[in-house]
């Protein structure tokens, strides 16, 4: 999980574009609240099913799971889970 | 449920006459004058029609949602810029309805609403924000006596000038993100509105929607506890797309309504003889019908949706993407069916003074693409569908 969120805030630190930057927030802070767009967002998306070779379902393609470093890696903790 | 499919249809049956016996013997007049259709207003108050949705324990009148949207299209068929007015002020009704919570002060506001019938007008688009809801520069503002102030500069605001409260989005707090927003309710009367534009348009003209510069004093539980985000989704986009579809459906139908009865009679005229018009009218009866059939089942999908736990499929981006395949399909489709019909009536559509003109209803079509640019939702959407798997 540790490795898992090292991963996610390295896509979030080229893709969120995050005016103070994501070293900034903690693994529970408001993404959106911090200042990632809706464009920013789905460049992060999209560099996430790349990068952890996964497909989010549209049923967690929403805010509450998309806006912290936590919430998108239990996401991802679950897919990987699903496809172990 | 018995019972609320009477209190719609009796609802329904109100709205029905007031939308031709008042809207549509004015509408005109607001048209040319681009002046309030406070006629129309007024009989809807006195309807009791501005708290229809407001459930009865809080002394609304308990209708659907179906009904309230159903209303929108009578409304729309006869008066444009007083369905609009009626569908905005639903619009802000369905989200406090939605996200109340329970906080006292919210529920005691919608008991002044049914009691008072009072109007709400809404000012979530700002100057500088490029049209994003989702963003705000003005902020609540900490000031004397616990109290909170906002100034927004406002390029449009819907029968600002006509309106007892007022719903605005703004940032939570001076420091906080642009992203980071909450909708406040004032009065009027604790509002200043600076008048900052005209509104001489091509179409919805009455709508009185000019840009203000609005100031307001508020106290902190007229602020919504739900996050602006969450109520956009969930409530905000989806409902004002179905309910502005209800009247650019309802708008469609009436220029529709004025091409069957130019073939009927061109056909009585000559009985016997093929109507050449009747059979371009058929093309355009297709086309309102894929229109109608989106708006609906638009409508379906957010009842269905709204009934789930959490209205967890709301807050997805397929959701996103469902409801403004609604908005881009609708405001396109109504002003090209008027369009259709004034080529399948010919000049008699085209003048103003003709039983059969469809001037008004193409104009007022027209403004369709524009209440959130097309163009701005494209661009959302072209986002969305690289990564939402099912559109």
């Amino acid at each position: 999980m540790e490795d898992l969120r090292t991963e996610v805030r390295e896509v979030l630190r080229v893709h969120a574009r995050i005016p103070n930057g994501i070293d900034m927030l903690d693994d529970n802070a408001n993404l959106f609240e911090a200042g990632m767009s809706s464009h920013a967002t789905v460049s992060v998306m999209l560099a996430l099913e790349d990068a952890f070779d996964i497909e989010f379902p549209d049923s967690m393609l929403k805010r509450s799971v998309l806006e912290s470093v936590m919430g998108i890696s239990l996401a991802i903790g679950d897919l990987q889970a699903q496809a172990a | 449920m018995t019972i609320t499919i009477d209190k719609d249809q009796a609802f329904l049956t109100t709205i029905r006459s007031i939308a031709k016996d008042i809207a549509a013997t004015y509408a005109a007049e607001v048209d040319r004058d681009a002046r309030f259709p406070r006629e129309a207003v007024d009989a809807l108050r006195e309807a009791r029609a501005l708290s229809a949705l407001i459930p009865e324990e809080l002394d609304g009148g308990g209708v659907s949602f179906e009904a309230i949207a159903q209303a929108c299209y009578e409304l729309g068929r006869r008066c444009s810029a007083t369905a609009m007015v009626f569908a905005m002020h639903q619009i802000q009704v369905a989200t406090i309805v939605r996200h109340v919570d329970d906080a006292p002060w919210f529920e005691s506001y919608l008991t002044a609403v049914a009691r008072e019938q009072r109007l709400i007008a809404s000012v979530t688009s700002e100057i500088g924000t490029g049209g994003d809801m989702g963003r705000s520069i003005a902020a609540a503002t900490p000031a004397e006596d616990g109290l909170l102030t906002l100034e927004k500069q406002a390029p449009t605001v819907s029968y600002g000038g006509h309106c007892d409260d007022l719903f605005t989005t703004v940032r939570r707090h001076p420091e906080a993100d642009a992203g980071d927003q909450v909708i406040v309710l004032h009065h009027a009367h604790e509002t200043n509105l600076e008048p900052a534009g005209t509104w001489d348009t091509i179409g919805m003209r009455g709508t009185c929607s000019p840009g203000f510069v609005v100031r307001a004093t508020f106290r902190p539980e007229q602020v919504l506890a739900a996050p602006f985000s969450t109520v956009m989704n969930e409530s905000v986009v989806p409902v004002s797309h179905i309910l502005w579809s209800f009247v650019w459906l309802g708008i469609a139908t009436e220029a529709f309504e004025r091409g069957r009865a130019f073939v009927r009679a061109a056909g009585r005229r000559k009985p016997g003889e093929p109507v050449p018009a009747a059979h371009s009218l058929s093309r355009v009866m297709s086309e309102l019908t894929m229109l109608r059939a989106e708006v609906h089942s638009a409508l379906a999908d957010f009842e269905a949706w709204s009934e789930e736990p959490g209205r967890e499929r709301l807050g997805t981006m397929g959701s996103v993407l469902r409801f403004n395949n609604l908005k881009l399909a609708a405001s396109e489709q109504a002003p090209r069916i008027c369009t259709a019909v004034l080529e399948v009536i010919g000049i008699m559509a085209y003048k103003n003074d003709s039983p059969f003109g469809v001037g008004r209803q193409l104009r007022d079509a027209l403004s369709a693409r524009l209440m959130v640019a097309n163009e701005r939702i494209h661009s959302v959407d072209a986002g969305l569908l690289m990564i939402a798997k099912e559109v």
